[in-house]
């Protein structure tokens, strides 16, 4: 910390020795450049002859064993889009007749729809447990520790299907008071508790998990930094919102990003339940045309296609929450 | 109002223990409000647990405490004492500002954003005034020029003057430091000593536990030797410092002398 903001960084620390002070100020003018991408340094030092005239002129050290390894891995690529392009029975025209077939299309916005909500009931009920299983009151803590211990402990599968079931045990669902008027009622096997139950057994299983992952981002934020909120006169939910979770998020966002990625794939799932989402609809079609190794490849396809996606936005995420940590200063020196 | 009569602050055998280990045996001291006092003696000794009753970051087992003319944590009614509400607690600690000896900077806001945090959410300031404020602090601890550096890339001396800088925001009228110096380079420790003896010299009221004699010496105008948990000898820099009459003062100041 001290030496970077006291002297220029080592380049221009070197190039006195060699060079008087015309050659000085190029250096300087390039040190921005340096600081904030530190990849050309080492790409300069690797080419031989290029680069300012104190790099090493170096016999660069041969690598046998990767080149082995890069030819085999190479042979084995060549075999596997051989077969892609050879085995008829993938019958890639099928593929392309319903990648973006209507249905197809709908079950996929489905997928996207239901780990969406999905995600958001896990992360927002995870973030509330997490909290609730920190209260110093021992019911509240001991009540999130029973839904986390159930809902890890049994299968996702049994919990999504008993949800499915949930009108065997109440026939009517409503919304309202409790013990009091309900505002809207209906028949528990009705469409909507379909998707419900799908909701409710990805989402509540979700929570628990993420307030695992919560739980420990709090906990890895320094005490200090409760006790300087505390000294500043913040309260416990004021330095949780603005000082705590802020950081813990740093910590969080990666195992999030990954959940919701797991998730995505996990809502194939409530297919056993008829949800008519991706790999339904890619089921029913084949259920049909009997065509079942190209419907499943456009299911494929599309998962590979969204966990894509999903891997570029996490990355985002990870870098704006990075910010004022040691790993950036890192990065500028 | 509470004029030079009350003291900023009052312990009357304030006792601390942690389960078995006791921190604090019936400590009694009394701080002038404008003077600076600074607490020294051996690691161990109850310094810092005593400062850090006096902000209630830990709460006393026994005796009374008072800030400022109030009791710390509690509050008496009907002759009985009870515990405070942590929004009462929280209320009474703006009114003490606290410097860490590991800082305690937020890393995720810049030192401006670090100053301003408190002001605009606990005290309700307009933005553009705690702004406008910040920046006024951040130029008197030297610091005008790095408001949007982030913690992190701050060196430790700068660190601590924006955690000043953090701590004055609140208008306190106590400043508690906590081995202030401790953390940082040695030729480091001169640039945050001189903000604090500027602040000295501006009238703030100040408790500093440390292992800088130098500074007790120049900027206290009492120095309270402490040792097992129990304060040995309170006096004058210049008395306690060069003539001490208690044998475990002299024996402490020769080693660190």
């Amino acid at each position: 910390m001290t030496t970077a903001d006291a002297s220029p960084p080592p380049r221009g620390a070197t190039t006195p020795a060699t060079d008087p002070t015309p050659a000085a100020d190029p250096a300087l003018a390039t040190d921005p450049a340096l600081a904030t991408d530190p990849a050309p340094a080492p790409a300069a030092g690797a080419a031989p002859g290029t680069g300012v005239g104190v790099d090493v002129d170096a016999v660069p050290l041969r690598h046998p064993g990767r080149w082995a390894a890069g030819v085999a891995i190479g042979v084995l690529a060549a075999m596997g889009v051989h077969s892609l392009v050879t085995n008829r029975n993938f019958q890639w025209g099928t593929v392309g007749d319903y990648l973006f077939a209507e249905p197809v299309l709908r079950g996929l916005w489905a997928t996207v729809y239901l780990t969406v909500i999905a995600m958001a009931i896990g992360i927002v009920g995870g973030i509330v447990l997490a909290i609730l299983r920190m209260s110093p009151n021992p019911v509240v803590a001991g009540a999130a520790w029973l839904y986390i211990w159930f809902f890890r402990g049994t299968p996702l599968l049994v919990q999504i299907l008993f949800w499915s079931f949930i009108g065997a045990l109440y026939p009517r669902l409503s919304l309202g008071i409790p013990f009091g008027p309900s505002f809207v009622s209906g028949d528990a096997n009705h469409i909507v508790p379909l998707f419900a139950a799908a909701v409710l057994g990805l989402g509540l299983n979700e929570a628990a998990y993420m307030a695992e992952i919560v739980r420990a981002g709090i906990n890895g934020v320094d005490a200090g930094q409760t006790e300087a909120a505390s000294a500043l006169g913040m309260s416990r939910a004021l330095t949780l919102r603005r000082i705590v979770l802020p950081q813990a998020m740093r910590t969080i966002i990666p195992p999030t990003g990954n959940e919701t990625i797991s998730m995505l794939k996990t809502t194939s799932l409530v297919s056993v339940i008829s949800y008519n989402e991706l790999l339904n609809a890619t089921r029913l079609i084949y259920a049909r045309n009997f065509q079942t190794i190209p419907l499943l490849i456009v299911a494929a396809l599309w998962y590979l296609a969204l966990t894509s996606v999903l891997t570029v936005g996490q990355h985002q995420l990870e870098r704006r929450f990075a910010r004022g940590t040691l790993a950036r200063v890192g990065e500028r020196r | 109002m509470s004029g030079t009569a009350v003291p900023m602050v009052r312990a009357e055998r304030v006792r601390k223990s942690f389960g078995q280990h006791v921190a604090l045996r019936e400590v009694s001291l009394t701080v002038v409000p404008g003077e600076v006092t600074c607490l020294i003696g051996p690691s161990g000794s109850g310094k810092t647990t005593f400062l850090r009753c006096i902000n209630h970051l830990e709460q006393i087992s026994g005796g009374r405490l008072e800030v400022d003319g109030e009791l710390v944590g509690y509050r008496e009614h009907r002759g009985r004492i009870r515990e405070l509400r942590p929004r009462d607690i929280a209320r009474k600690r703006r009114e003490i500002g606290m410097v860490f000896q590991r800082f305690n900077l937020f890393p995720h806001l810049t030192a401006l954003e670090n100053i301003i945090e408190a002001p605009v959410r606990v005290r309700a300031e307009r933005r553009s005034e705690a702004v406008e404020r910040g920046r006024a602090l951040l130029a008197r601890v030297g610091l005008a020029d790095r408001a949007g550096a982030y913690p992190a890339e701050l060196s430790g001396g700068q660190q601590q003057r924006v955690a000043i800088a953090r701590a004055l925001a609140m208008r306190p009228k106590l400043m508690l430091f906590d081995e202030p110096t401790s953390a940082l380079d040695p030729e480091l420790v001169g640039e945050v000593l001189e903000i604090m003896r500027q602040l000295a010299t501006e009238g703030m009221t100040m408790i500093v536990v440390t292992h800088e004699l130098g500074f007790a010496r120049q900027a206290a105008d009492t120095v309270v030797f402490m040792d097992a948990g129990r304060v040995v000898e309170v006096g004058p820099p210049a008395t306690l410092l060069t003539a001490p009459t208690h044998e475990r003062t002299r024996a402490f100041l020769s080693k660190v002398l």
